[in-house]
């Protein structure tokens, strides 16, 4: 018989739900599973079984949960990977938890990340590198690769990730799960640590793309406390279509396989072929300045990541390098305790906010975003979906782009752009090169979560990727 | 013969708006309760939160933007302004850089640069020296007043003296009190003044350097201290030395003027637009309800008083400009019994502005006395009436002072009543015609200067109750002149 | 290009101390990625509205309702230096 850590969520509350399966059976094994977990994949382990009696009567039905580091969890801790949130514990809790624990998910696990999610290899985490279940001498991705290697290990069938530039479909992609990134505002921003306010969005990172629906379906809506979360009441409906007729697939005209690993650039080329066998139409669409995207977003991104961190100062939390005067406990104390590409981005960040620069610098970046957005408007106006591969290869080995930042930025050369418009994305693995997951971007208009599900649904078929964690190794 | 200069002062005033709650979270706003017993996740800046404004806080905005005839912005827009201080626990303020939500503007002839609201930063208590700022080894952060929603004016430097600023910032503060939208209370600090002041040749049309006095607590404090830093200057210029541009601090005790420098440092504020908060359209609706809300302002109630009660225009400002006294008074002109024009209002003025306040004391509210304004409107008519003479309604009002009561009661009871008319004041003079028949004789001859000494010698009999016009009156008569 | 100087005051205004070396690391690194984000001056910008907020929502405002505030204790909880007032810091002006 399959073992516990193997079900989709979906499937657990399947079995739950004809008395096959028992939720506080599911939760041990989970929790077992993380406890033993050889990939540093978890910050933070439950370590004793919830009273499952109100979640099991919820839709969700107590199925365990990995939730990424920077959810603030009330009395749990609550890191965002950097040190200088060392034991850290909240009083409060990212609304985008509360939602789903109300839905009835255990949170099991606290997953590790690139510190404040600023990274694409999970290397930049104070509590040290993520490795791959599907080769551990490689990184999962980031930030969110503690969620996706957990979610790829069997250490939980789901977990909660943010998404700036590409964190939640880059790591999805290398750990070949599912990643959904959503339409900017559509999930509350509220108790997650922020890194860039104007592109942070959390989404599920899940087995299956049923499961990524199930999961959202939970977690967006309007919340009071995040004043630039969006009222979109149209709910998500589970996907079942397993046909894409009359789905126009766009991929964009500058995407010649350049910078792309040919193993990558196959597996796109078998995953277009069979969007066509599967009844859907593919045509190129221009996005002039998709080639911008990286420039702007390393400009955007560190501005207000450089803002966010600033209340990092050793006065009301988190760690303090003691000293006699004001000045050098705030210096001491953050050059202690943040990482390196931290400090990069603080310091970029800063750069290109401070006087004489802003015009160059950080306003050009608000307006090449314009001209992005007004790309992808016009695109969409002639296809359903753009698709594109999630990232230009395979998960690399530890170590391989540490000593390069522009290397590891580049990462994100497909994912950066469509953050930058706000438009939801979702990563699904496709296919194999060299025995490593590669993935397939998806990603639609606005609010077209639905559309992006459904279509990734069928295409799931048709891959029919092997994503069971025993067989990839597992975190144990 | 030596250069003359004149001064050119701006003021930047902090308004606390009076909400509930604090301009991004649900916190209480209170004054003086046990340090940090008012924070939230939010005004902590604890990772992970997000401010949302204070609708309140815009609609008293707009209600102030109207008040002082500012230009209103379509849509409020934040920014952030990045400093790192203890009672910044953000490491920025939320502020407004580039889209004031009022602009321009004008109130006791001193034009409105800008309003903009802004979060106010938490209470730095230095440790060891109450208040005062220079060394001390500690110190220590209560997060209860961060938050508080600020209204930040701005002024032109339209203003030439410290009397001048002083009387600007007393217009401003009854304003803000008659709109209700901040308790303008100096000392606890929910009206705060900073002064930029520069001096210059009389006649040079391009400004002086210009410091910046900082911090200063009460209007006595705000006129010594500008004074100060014009003296300072000026020293420094008749000395042939420069100013330079810096924050100064003035401490009223000593009455010195310290340089902040150690404080300060390049700044560098690196504004940004809040990406945390969506701008807010201001919507017609809103403006309505704004409207709605604005009442009479003093500016508006002293030119009432002077075109409608032709009120002398220092009676009208002391009535207008002090709410509470206006508002007496007008309640005392509704039930004057001698009606509610002019020929009432006047001498109701006079009587309320001089007599009452002169027994009150100056700052008390005659609403807390024991005069009641129908008591006085109606001892001012019978004054006006001649059935009491003023030195008699001084005395009447010297017992409604002390006890209240009814006036003509009390006139009745203490005897006060004007003697009047042929028979009861013509006796009286003949009497005193015969007791000065050499006076009698000079008036018979058309002298009539020793009139006083026969109106003297009735006033004496009559105990004051007497009028001096009826009394001459009855002279005439009585000598057939 | 961003030099060591250029490197020290934008550390200096995020309150980021650096070691020497860090300083010459931070300039070269810096200096590449800037180079990389010049590619932004290739474009006309002039007359393109700059975009702070993506998507579109309409204005969120709070209304003015008070709410608990923390307990004191759970405020003081988490920080690394506090007295019976508050949290206490190294005076800004020693
Ligand atoms: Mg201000
Ligand atoms: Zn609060």
């Amino acid at each position: 018989m399959t073992p516990l850590t193997d079900l989709t969520a979906h499937a657990a509350i399947a079995a739950i739900d004809a008395g096959d399966l028992d939720a506080a059976e599911l939760f041990e094994a989970c929790r077992t599973a993380s406890a033993a977990d050889e990939l540093n994949a978890c910050t933070w382990t439950a370590d004793d079984a919830p009273d499952l009696s109100a979640a099991s009567a919820a839709p969700l039905r107590g199925v365990p949960l990995a939730v990424k580091d920077l959810f603030c969890t009330a009395g749990v801790p609550s890191q965002a990977g950097s040190k200088i949130l060392e034991g850290y514990l909240p009083p409060h809790t990212a609304t985008a938890v509360r939602r789903v624990t109300e839905a009835g998910t255990t949170l099991v696990a606290k997953t590790n990340q690139d510190e404040f999610a600023m990274g694409s290899s999970n290397e930049n985490s104070a509590y040290g590198a993520v490795l791959n279940p599907w080769d551990r001498t490689r990184v999962p991705g980031g930030s969110s690769g503690g969620s996706a290697a957990a979610v790829a290990a069997g250490l939980a069938p789901w977990a909660l990730g943010t998404d700036t530039g590409g964190s939640i479909r880059q790591p999805a992609a290398l750990c070949g799960i599912v990643g959904l990134k959503p339409t900017y505002g559509t999930v509350s921003r509220f108790g997650m640590i922020a890194f860039a306010s104007s592109l942070d969005q959390a989404g599920p990172m899940t087995r299956d793309v049923t499961d990524a629906a199930l999961l959202y379906g939970h977690m967006h809506g309007q919340d009071e406390r995040d004043a630039t979360s969006v009222d979109r009441p149209d709910a998500i409906a589970l996907p079942t279509a397993q046909r894409l007729d009359g789905v126009r697939l766009g991929v964009p005209a500058d995407l010649d396989g350049e910078g792309v690993e040919p193993g990558v650039m196959a597996a796109f080329e078998a995953a277009l072929q069979t969007a066509q066998d599967l009844g859907a139409t593919v045509e190129r669409v221009a996005l002039p300045h998709a080639a911008y995207g990286l420039s702007a977003y390393y400009v955007l991104a560190p501005a207000e990541a450089s803002s966010n961190l600033a209340r990092f100062d050793g006065v009301r939390y988190g760690q303090r390098t003691p000293a006699d005067d004001l000045v050098s406990m705030y210096t001491h104390t953050r050059h202690d305790h943040f990482g390196d590409e931290v400090k990069r981005r603080i310091l970029i960040g800063t750069y290109a906010l401070s006087s004489g620069f802003y015009d160059a610098y950080y306003a050009s970046a608000q307006k090449v975003r314009t001209l992005i957005a007004r790309d992808y408007a016009s695109a969409f106006a002639g296809v359903d979906l753009i698709v594109t591969p999630t990232t230009p290869g395979v998960a690399f080995p530890l170590g391989a782009k540490t000593d390069d930042p522009l290397s590891m930025y580049l990462e994100d050369y497909f994912t950066v752009p469509i953050s930058l418009a706000g438009l939801p994305a979702i990563s699904l693995p496709c296919g194999l090169s060299d025995g490593l997951p590669v993935g397939l971007q998806l990603a639609g208009p606005a609010f077209s979560e639905n559309r992006i599900l459904d279509s990734a649904h069928a295409l799931e078929g048709a891959f029919a990727f092997d994503s069971t964690p025993s067989r990839i190794g597992g975190g144990r | 013969m030596s250069t003359a200069y004149e001064t050119v002062i701006g003021l930047e005033i902090h308004v606390q708006l009076k909400t509930q709650t604090k301009m991004f979270c649900s916190c209480e706003l209170t004054f003086g309760q046990t340090p940090n017993t008012r924070t939230c996740p939010v005004c902590l800046g604890l990772p992970g939160t997000l401010p949302v404004a204070n609708a309140q806080a815009i609609h008293l905005g707009l209600m102030i933007g109207m008040a002082l005839g500012c230009e209103l912005a379509p849509r409020s827009k934040f920014d952030r302004k990045q400093y790192f201080y203890p009672d910044l626990p953000k490491g920025y303020q939320i502020s407004q850089f580039d889209e004031p939500l009022c602009s321009g503007g004008e109130i006791g002839g001193v034009r409105i640069h800008r309003v903009h609201l802004e979060e106010d930063a938490a209470k730095l208590v230095h440790a060891g020296a109450s208040g005062r700022i220079h060394g001390s080894a500690a110190s220590v952060v209560d997060f209860n007043r961060g938050g508080t929603p600020l209204a930040e004016i701005v002024t032109e430097p339209d203003i030439a003296s410290a009397e001048q600023a002083g009387e600007f910032l007393r217009l401003l503060r009854t304003t803000m009190r008659t709109l209700g939208v901040s308790d303008v209370n100096m000392e606890e600090g929910s009206l705060r003044c900073d002064a930029n002041i520069s001096i210059r040749p009389v006649g040079q049309s391009e400004l002086g350097v210009k410091t910046e006095l900082k911090n200063m607590n009460s209007f006595r404090f705000i006129e010594k201290g500008i004074r100060a830093e014009v003296a300072r200057q000026e020293a420094l210029l008749r000395a042939g030395q420069t100013v330079f541009q810096e924050t100064l601090h003035f401490d009223p005790r000593s009455e010195q003027l310290t340089s902040m420098r150690s404080k300060e440092e390049s700044h560098d504020y690196r504004y940004f637009p809040e990406p945390d908060l969506t701008p807010v359209q201001i919507t017609p609706d809103m403006l309505d309800r704004a409207r709605a809300a604005l009442p009479e302002l003093p500016a508006a109630r002293q030119a009432r008083f002077e075109a409608d009660l032709q009120l002398h225009p220092d009676t009208a400002k002391l009535l207008a400009w002090r709410t509470e006294l206006g508002d007496w008074f007008e309640r005392a002109l509704a039930a004057s019994p001698a009606g509610q024009d002019a020929a009432a209002a006047g001498p109701l003025a006079n009587w309320t502005t001089n007599e009452l306040i002169t027994r009150l004391g100056a700052d008390v509210d005659p609403a807390g006395s024991n005069v009641t304004p129908e008591a006085l409107a109606q001892l001012v008519a019978m004054v006006t009436a001649k059935t009491v003479t003023a030195k008699a309604g001084g005395q009447v009002l010297d017992v409604l002072v002390e006890a209240g009561g009814d006036p003509p009661a009390i006139v009745e009871a203490e005897g006060l009543g004007a003697v009047g008319g042929e028979d009861a004041l013509a006796p009286v003079v003949q009497a005193a015609l015969e007791a000065n028949p050499e006076i009698a004789e000079r008036l018979r001859g058309g002298d009539m200067k020793p009139m006083g000494v026969i109106i003297g010698h009735v006033m004496r009999e009559t105990k004051g109750r007497a009028d001096g016009g009826e009394v001459t009156k009855l002279v005439r008569v009585q000598l057939g002149l | 290009m961003i030099d060591r100087t250029q490197v020290l005051h934008v550390a200096r205004l995020a309150r980021l101390q650096l070691t020497d070396p860090e300083v010459d690391r931070m300039s070269s690194e810096l200096s590449s990625i800037l180079g990389h984000i010049e590619k932004l001056s290739e474009l006309d910008l002039t007359d393109v509205e700059p975009t702070t907020h993506v998507v579109e929502v309409g204005s969120a405002l709070r209304a003015d309702e008070i709410r608990e505030s923390l307990p004191r204790g759970v405020a003081f909880d988490q920080a690394p230096d506090v007295d019976d007032d508050g949290f206490r810091v190294p005076s800004p002006q020693a």
